[in-house]
């Protein structure tokens, strides 16, 4: 048997999770090295498993496979491919990063690294299961800390409303997707009498045609709408599990608790919730929905294309006119997992290359600014931008750092964020080209806002009340900083790094779209 | 068969056990000191019923399902498995008696405890109307007298004296019930009927819907779940929660069996009529329930209306009328069992020490004892079906089997209630969590835990956990129960 490295990364927060709750409150000196450790060893196994993925080999790697509940189906498979390989190293960056930033946090830092890493081990356990019910049970865990953690150590003003909006938002998406997703199970061990919640064999089952049965005559009256007298179980299953995650993801109707929730949260909690959740969110959605009912992902894409254009645009300008530092970023987590959504919705090999690329982008890019955004206003104790101004003197690294963020935002070349939204425009211009021209207005705006927030908070005058008042940042703050714009730059010289693998992943979701 | 053939002690041995303990107490009881009372009397009963466990578990586990003591109880591991959560609770629920005032130092408290967890043991294995009527009765009588046990306390008597009437009324409905049921069938023992009951006459549909009453006041299901708030917040803390658990839990081993024996589906397989009743009744128990739950400004009050919702998920599983839905009950109950009285048990232990049930009164918990606080967020995140936690695997399971059976809507409006549920747990986590106590001085007083209560605490959120997490034994020893049904 292989070394079960997939695993031990999902267990190895949860475990020290549980160790830091053993340890007396007051030595919080312990509680913060018990969970660098657990970060770094995390990290550095994430690391080893995406340079040892096989990209020749591609499909499913490291897999691991123990017999949960047979009687049921339901099984413990973690494995990887090219999509989520990126993801479980970004899982692991921000994690390491998230435990630097939060180094000072002084109110109960013992139960705040708890509930952190039981969330990381739940999208630690979202990104490598290849067993639906195991999918369920790590998205799940993944979505209660963050109420706890939101409504703990956030900003006083928002933090119970935002957290409550947040985990119902959420968690009325998953079980609606859980609903889904039982049905799936009955429908495909019905006929066999084996029930299965195993991926691989649902997506079998799924390829053999075991979904291709008519559920809904459409009504004479309605097939204008519909464009067709009758909807196979995919079509009609597809949206619900489809928004039931792509809710988390962000997704036009249902973004509303996503900036509420950035702005209330912690600065670690921030950039875990829009670097890494937000992923999960467009993960599972891919995973679960596409991947498993890729007839109804045909059907249905061409509309959701258009609720995806919304998100970019859309989230552009309401990013545009915030006057709010942290809700200025905010927004921009809704236009830039648009993005993602939308090379999703395009179908094609180079969208969807584009979109796995940009989650990992983003998740970094976004980890960030929100790091950033956090060391000015634990400094500044303020986030009005009108209010601030002059920061690059004080706080050098963090304006970099922000800049740095800001390019990959606005796509320029050079950067991960331009590899990453290139392939997404090209993808969408074959689909339909003018919602590719609409959607590249967001880059005008994004740099529109990026420009102007770098201009009023890192440059300009600073106002007299900061005078003397703005420490300098931490060397851990450094440290975060540096490894997160390093990685972007890296990935913006040398794409090789990353896009073959996310291609090799997109294959196999376009074989089971039949054929492209 | 004959009566003398049928004489099997294996089959009623928990109770004869659970008899010579609570014996056992009463005749000890004179010989102690006042002081040493209430700690030698909890841990004889909570050691005691323990024993009992641990002994039935290696010698008396049943094989092939069999009746005796003439048709009289059934000698099953449906029953079997049943008496072990009764056991377990009961042991639960004398840890928590220990240090409540009134109550933790007088033997007859443990002595009432033990009569109806007798009564439950019979509940879950009668196989005849008689035995099982009297059964219920065993388990209710000491029940109403436990919750007005606190005799100075004006809720606690109001609260005992309101369950009586309710029980003696539903009691009677239920008998009414099963004199319809041997009037239509000639026979008490619902093994083997003469007439089957399948069919849909005017006289079943009322017989039904007396049995359904009866039995829907020992599960709290709507309409026969008014008692339930009143009787809980009267009644002393561990007696609610014992009645909120293993009295449920009997209701329905009595409500599954006997309906599953007793009304079977058609010959022709289509699901039996009174699934649909129980569908409706499913229904309006979790939404009205949870609802409900959410205007609670009484913690017990809250916890009282969520487990009537609780009764309602549970009956999604008994509608599904499968064996995977048999399945799901039995695994349901294990991690409501638990994770209601870990619940419970944080409410005792806090409550000792506040004074106060008002969920105000558990803000800055989290801040006087840390512990305490996340025996609570286990409890409540549990009950709110979140994984790694019992309560999670247990609505996945029920769902999965309502849908299986097709009851597609039903499924629907148990995960819809599930979330209406989440709001009102997590409101009591926020006041654990979030908010400060009113003073500072106030969040600097420790909040003692005596000894049986971080024990049954502890032993209780690593069951929940272990329930939610390896799913194995607990689904076999449900599945092994289901099919001596099916």
């Amino acid at each position: 048997m292989q070394f079960p490295v997939l695993s031990i990364i999902v267990f190895t927060p949860a475990v020290a999770g549980l160790l830091i709750l053993l340890i007396p409150s007051h030595r919080k000196t312990e509680v913060r090295m018990v969970a660098l450790a657990a970060a770094v060893l995390a990290l550095a196994l994430s690391i080893w498993v995406y340079f040892n993925y096989d990209q020749g080999r591609a499909g499913y790697q490291f897999i691991e496979y123990y017999q949960w509940l047979p009687q049921m189906g339901i099984s413990l498979q973690f494995g990887v491919d090219g999509i989520s390989a990126p993801l479980v190293l970004l899982t692991g960056l921000v994690m390491f990063t998230g435990v630097m930033i939060s180094w000072g946090i002084d109110d109960r830092p013992r139960e705040f690294f708890a509930f952190l890493f039981i969330l990381a081990s739940g999208v630690f356990g979202v990104f490598v299961a290849l067993d639906l019910f195991m999918l369920f049970f790590f998205y799940e865990i993944a979505v209660f800390p963050m109420y706890l953690l939101i409504a703990i150590w956030g900003w006083v003003k928002t933090r119970e409303y935002a957290a409550m909006k947040l985990t119902l938002y959420l968690f009325i998406g998953s079980v609606v997707a859980l609903v889904g997703a039982l049905t799936m199970y009955y429908v495909v061990g019905k006929p066999t009498g084996v029930y299965t919640f195993d991926m691989l064999a649902i997506s079998k089952a799924q390829q053999a045609g075991a979904f291709d049965f008519i559920v809904w005559r459409v009504p004479t009256w309605l097939q204008w709408l519909f464009n067709r007298p009758a909807l196979t179980f995919e079509q009609v299953i597809f949206p619900f599990v489809f928004f039931g995650f792509a809710v988390l993801g962000g997704i036009f109707p249902f973004h509303n608790w996503s900036p509420d929730g950035h702005v209330a949260a912690p600065t670690a909690v921030s950039m875990f919730h829009a670097g890494v959740l937000m992923k999960l969110g467009a993960f599972a959605a891919l995973r679960v929905a596409i991947m498993l009912l890729p007839n109804g992902a045909q059907y249905h894409m061409h509309w959701i294309i258009f609720l995806a254009l919304v998100n970019i645009v859309y989230g552009a300008f309401i990013a545009f006119v915030q006057t709010d530092f942290k809700y200025v970023i905010g927004f921009s987590s809704v236009s830039h997992m648009g993005l993602v959504m939308l090379g999703f919705a395009t179908l094609t090999t180079v969208g969807m290359t584009g979109a796995g690329v940009q989650m990992f982008s983003h998740g970094v890019m976004t980890a960030l600014f929100f790091a950033a955004v956090g060391m000015v206003y634990d400094r500044a104790h303020t986030r009005e931008i009108p209010r601030l101004g002059g920061m690059v003197k004080p706080l050098p690294w963090v304006a970099v750092g922000f800049i740095i963020g800001g390019l990959v935002s606005m796509g320029m070349p050079g950067f991960s964020g331009f590899i990453a939204e290139f392939p997404i425009f090209m993808g969408t211009w074959e689909t339909i080209p003018w919602v590719a021209i609409l959607a590249s207005l967001s880059i005008v705006i994004t740099a529109a806002y990026i420009l102007i927030v770098v201009r009023r908070v890192f440059f300009g005058d600073m106002p007299a009340e900061f005078e003397g008042h703005i420490g300098p940042v931490s060397a851990l703050d450094k440290v975060a900083i540096v490894t997160l714009c390093g990685i972007m730059v890296l990935l913006g010289i040398f794409p090789w790094l990353m896009v073959p693998m996310v291609q090799s992943g997109v294959h196999s979701i376009m074989s089971l779209l039949g054929g492209a | 068969m004959s009566v003398l053939s049928s004489l099997n002690f294996r089959a009623i041995l928990p109770e004869a056990l659970i008899l010579l303990l609570g014996i056992l107490v009463l005749v000890i009881d004179p010989f102690w000191k006042e002081k040493s009372r209430r700690v030698n009397l909890g841990w004889l009963t909570a050691g005691g019923l323990i024993a009992v466990l641990a002994i039935i578990l290696l010698i008396d586990r049943p094989g092939d399902p069999t009746a005796a003591w003439g048709g009289m109880v059934r000698y099953d591991w449906y029953a079997f498995s049943f008496k072990l959560f009764f056991l377990l609770a009961g042991a639960i629920t004398a840890m928590f008696l220990m240090d409540v005032e009134q109550v933790g130092h007088r033997a007859e408290a443990y002595l009432l405890l033990m009569a109806s967890l007798i009564g439950m043991c019979l509940m879950a294995s009668a196989g005849d109307l008689i035995m099982l009527y009297l059964a219920i009765e065993t388990t209710s009588i000491p029940l109403y007298v436990l919750a007005g046990f606190m005799l100075s306390d004006r809720f606690s008597v109001e609260s005992g004296f309101k369950y009586l009437l309710f029980g003696a009324m539903t009691s009677a409905i239920l008998l009414y019930g099963f004199s319809l049921f041997y009037g239509i069938t000639g026979t008490t023992n619902f093994y083997d009927l003469a007439t089957q009951l399948y069919r849909f006459t005017p006289i079943v549909l009322g017989l039904l819907v007396f049995i359904i009453a009866g039995l829907a006041f020992k599960i709290s299901a709507v309409p026969f779940h008014f008692w339930a708030p009143d009787v809980y917040q009267g009644a002393p803390t561990p007696v609610a929660g014992f009645l909120s658990t293993a009295s449920k839990a009997a209701g329905f081993a009595v409500l599954l069996r006997l309906f599953v024996i007793a009304f079977p589906s058609t010959a022709l397989g289509a699901p039996p009529n009174w699934t649909f009743i129980l569908a409706v009744v499913a229904t309006l128990t979790m939404t009205l329930g949870n609802f409900l739950a959410l205007a609670q400004k009484n913690i017990k009050r809250m916890l009282a209306y969520s487990s009537i919702a609780h009764a309602g998920y549970v009956l999604i599983g008994v509608v599904a009328y499968s064996k995977l839905g048999a399945t799901s009950v039995v695994y349901y109950l294990i991690a409501y069992i638990l994770t209601n009285l870990a619940a419970f048990g944080a409410v005792v232990a806090s409550g000792r020490v506040t004074g106060s049930d008002e969920i105000k009164s558990y803000a800055g918990l989290s801040r006087r004892s840390p512990a305490l606080a996340l025996v609570m967020l286990v409890a409540f995140l549990s009950l709110a079906g979140m994984p790694p936690f019992g309560g999670f695997v247990a609505k996945v399971f029920v769902f999965t089997s309502a849908i299986e059976s097709q009851w597609l809507w039903l499924a629907v409006v148990g995960v819809l209630n599930s979330i209406v549920g989440l709001y009102y747990y997590l409101t009591v986590l926020k006041y654990v969590y979030l908010y400060r106590a009113e003073s500072e001085e106030d969040e600097r007083k420790p909040l003692p835990i005596s000894r049986p209560y971080s024990m049954a605490l502890v032993v209780l959120s690593l069951g929940i956990i272990v329930v939610g997490v390896i799913l194995l034994p607990w689904f076999n020893l449900a599945t092994k129960a289901a099919l001596s049904i099916f």
